[in-house]
């Protein structure tokens, strides 16, 4: 079955180990520590071409029930109907199929970067989007379902909601048919909780999704209902690159034989997701199994009334999925400062005593990072550098990104470290001989180092926050598992409670540790403390 | 004939305009104690920074035991070649400063260890042996593992000058080595320049200690506004010196 991986960490730069190999030679050097950190961390993760290659399909697992999610009852399983399909389709063409999470509305260029080989992920087919991508032929046929408060009896079509406030999700053919008409208020959302929550809670007057969205999500709640008749008409394709003309055909012609084979509506209607737009497509007025299992056993798990005995032991039961994003989390934020550390010093110590072109460069550097988001240079870096030639995969993408920014903080910091160490203790180390280079080695930067722990420290659990805006280029670290599972469990105070103290305590060591290193630093204040007590020479 | 391991000619000397040394001349002999005395703003300190290339003059000529460091007014940058022989300089001189500037990070030990093999690949093994006999010799045996912090205002200054012997320096040079210091802590520092001498090596001071100036010194040089105005033997000077100006400085003191 299918497992949650944290998939695609593969290295796609050509030859990964030839640029490493030139600084291994010089064991002193830290930046080559540096790198043999990064390369064990990543070790795992390098993955190595099977005999029969498996077809990596991108989806948004946030997107919940039904299309593709975590399995309440064992949340590190993905289920749901496209999982189903896609299962199908790599049975007939004999291939092992991979799940790759990708946030929704960066699908489609997730695509064209080739971090998957085809979506599955309720992508509606448009003309638009069809510019871009080859669409395989349908899969499922739906349309939108308007819905509204239990107690709310002014709206009962799309029509009432002129001058109302109706929500959606963020690039669905929805969003696009509800600006078309003009006359009413569209606050697009990235998950449709939020949307019926808000409607819930009164912030919107009606939503409106695609209707197997509403039948899994107004479904379970009382306070809300499905109103009005089926408002156009879509179509689920499956998307594929425009030159992967040979991959397009063998999934239409799987597809084909699951419609003929009836396989395929065997699958829609253990989800109940019939509609009399398929009955036409498929050309089947065949009334239907009624057995609906996975529907039925989703929707148990949702009604499920839970003791506050049972709600601990699940909370319980997310700890290991919120700990592997924490494992993610730690890992990506430790080596990105280690890199921030080491390039800052060297742009710090440049833009203080370097020649003059190489100066205003650092200076350059430092302002430029410093004054751009780190959203947009992790876009720049994931999606912006592929079309230069240059990809990397979405944990060295993330990585690069986070130590880049912080290394322009880092600098700064170093800078003001240095400035504060007396001159005098520059001119002790020349007079006794040494270079400049020898001087800020020994002499200059160790002193500097301990002034700057605590600004670095400072540093480090910002960027451990800052890591959860990597999810824009598909890791899954803590707070996506943690968006994940809370619109699965409709419960984002709990599991947000619980991915809070889960940061919390990852940074806690480094708190400790940073205090330790700055007594190790500060061997006559350590000296001091310790009073009479004076260590023997050896 | 005696031999002279430093000789100075015409330095100049301007900062920012503001001219300190104005044509400097000074021969100074191997294995004396040399010692600089004149009125503050003379000059005496930045000729001796210029001694190990702390501050570049602008013009002259400096030959440290044959290495000759010389400027011509018609290149105003230091060039390159300038650069090199002043990184020669630094080997060959040692200096102590007034505020000590011991590095704080490192142990006594350390500070007298590690410049060595840095500098000069000395294995630090026999840098640290030579650099525990130089302890001992400037009395600090007992505090080799404690952090200049932890040590007076004395005894700082005793272990810099363990570090600058630490470099088998041909000149010690002091810029006004006790003048940071407890008067009660004066005694301790000199009495190490006093058996440095006696161990033939060469020094150069500047210095407002007088009494120490009398009796250890082999020559005294005299500099006002930028000159050098008198030198000679200690007793000559202070008993019965030539021109106004070193009568006139030398009455407060004596």
């Amino acid at each position: 079955m299918m497992q949650l991986r944290i998939a695609d960490c593969r290295l796609r730069i050509k030859n990964p180990p030839s640029f490493l190999q030139s600084t291994i030679r010089n064991p002193q050097s830290a930046i080559t520590t540096a790198l043999l950190i990064v390369l064990v961390l990543l070790a795992p993760s390098f993955a190595f071409p099977q005999s029969s290659k498996p077809l990596l399909w991108g989806a948004d697992a946030e997107g919940g029930a039904p299309y593709e999610f975590q399995d309440p009852r064992n949340p590190s399983r993905i289920i749901g109907f496209e999982v189903d399909i896609i299962d199908a389709i790599g049975h007939i063409l004999g291939r092992p199929t991979q799940f790759v999470q990708n946030q929704w509305d960066g699908l489609v260029p997730g695509l064209e970067r080739g971090n998957y080989d085809i979506i599955v992920s309720g992508l509606e087919i448009t003309p638009d989007r069809a510019k871009v991508i080859n669409f395989s032929r349908p899969y499922y046929v739906t349309y939108e379902q308007l819905a509204v408060r239990t107690d709310d009896n002014r709206i009962r079509s799309l029509e009432d909601c002129s001058g109302k406030k109706v929500g959606t999700l963020k690039g669905s053919l929805a969003q696009r048919m509800l600006e078309a008409r003009g006359d009413l208020a569209v606050l697009s959302y990235d998950g449709q909780i939020n949307a019926y929550e808000d409607l819930s809670n009164g912030r919107l007057d009606a939503v409106l999704m695609d209707y197997i969205i509403a039948l899994y999500n107004v479904g379970p709640l009382p306070e809300l209902k499905m109103i009005g008749s089926a408002v156009g008409r879509l179509e689920y394709g499956i998307g594929v690159r425009k030159e992967d003309g040979a991959l397009l055909e063998q999934i239409n012609s799987a597809l084909s034989r699951m419609m003929a084979s009836g396989e395929l509506r065997q699958i829609l209607d253990r989800w109940k997701l019939w509609t009399p737009m398929c009955a036409e497509y498929f050309g089947d007025r065949s009334p239907g199994s009624e057995r609906a299992d996975a529907y039925q056993s989703y929707m148990e798990s949702r009604l499920q009334t839970t003791s506050t005995w049972s709600k601990a032991r699940q909370y319980l039961n997310y700890i290991p999925l919120l700990g592997k994003g924490a494992i993610v989390t730690l890992e990506l934020s430790v080596i990105a400062m280690a890199l921030a550390v080491i390039i800052g010093l060297s742009f710090a110590l440049t833009r203080l005593y370097g020649p003059g072109v190489l100066r205003a460069f650092s200076v350059a550097y430092i302002e430029s990072i410093r004054g751009t988001p780190l959203l947009i240079q992790l876009f720049l870096i994931f999606y912006g550098l592929p079309h230069i030639g240059i990809r990397l995969s979405p944990m060295l993408a993330a990585i690069f990104g986070l130590a880049l920014n912080y290394s322009a903080y880092e600098a700064e910091n170093y800078r003001a470290g240095i400035q504060s160490i007396p001159k005098t203790q520059l001119e002790a180390a020349l007079a006794l001989g040494m270079t400049r280079l020898q001087a800020l080695r020994y002499v200059i930067v160790p002193q500097a180092m301990r002034l700057v722990i605590p600004p670095v420290t400072n540093d480090f659990i910002a960027l451990l926050k800052d890591s959860s805006l990597v999810s824009v280029i598909t890791m899954v670290e803590l707070t996506k598992a943690y968006s994940q599972l809370a619109s699965i469990h409709y419960d984002y105070l709990g599991i947000g409670l619980l991915a809070a103290a889960m940061y919390f305590l990852i940074g806690l060591p480094f708190v400790r540790l940073a205090r330790m290193a700055e007594r190790y630093f500060s061997p006559e204040q350590r000296g001091l403390t310790i009073g009479g007590k004076q260590r023997q020479a050896a | 004939m005696t031999q002279h391991i430093i000789e100075i000619q015409g330095l100049k000397k301007a900062f920012q305009g503001n001219p300190v040394l104005l044509g400097v001349d000074l021969m100074v002999e191997a294995s004396q104690l040399t010692v600089l005395i004149g009125p503050s703003g003379c000059g005496k300190s930045t000729l001796l920074r210029c001694l190990n290339g702390l501050e570049v003059f602008d013009e002259g000529r400096i030959s440290v035991n044959g290495l000759l460091l010389e400027r011509d007014p018609a290149h105003p940058r230091a060039d390159r070649e300038f650069q090199r022989i002043t990184h020669q300089l630094r080997a060959i001189t040692g200096m102590v400063f007034q505020s000590f500037n011991l590095f704080p990070h490192m142990t006594t030990l350390e500070n007298v260890a590690r410049p060595p093999t840095i500098v000069q690949g000395v294995p630090p093994r026999e840098a640290r042996a030579n650099a525990h006999q130089l302890l001992e010799k400037v009395g600090l045996k007992d505090k080799t593992a404690l952090y200049p912090a932890q040590l007076s205002g004395g005894q700082q200054q005793r272990a810099a000058i363990a570090r600058a012997l630490a470099m088998k320096p041909k000149v010690l040079l002091y810029d006004e080595p006790t003048s940071a210091l407890d008067p009660a802590l004066v005694d301790e520092v000199l009495e190490v320049m006093k058996e440095l001498d006696s161990e033939g090596i060469t020094q150069v001071v500047v210095t407002h200690e007088m009494r120490f100036a009398r009796d250890v010194a082999e020559k005294i040089v005299f500099l006002s506004e930028g000159r050098v105005i008198e030198e000679g033997d200690p007793a000559k000077i202070f008993t019965d010196p030539v021109d106004p100006r070193t009568r006139q400085f030398l009455k407060r003191f004596l």
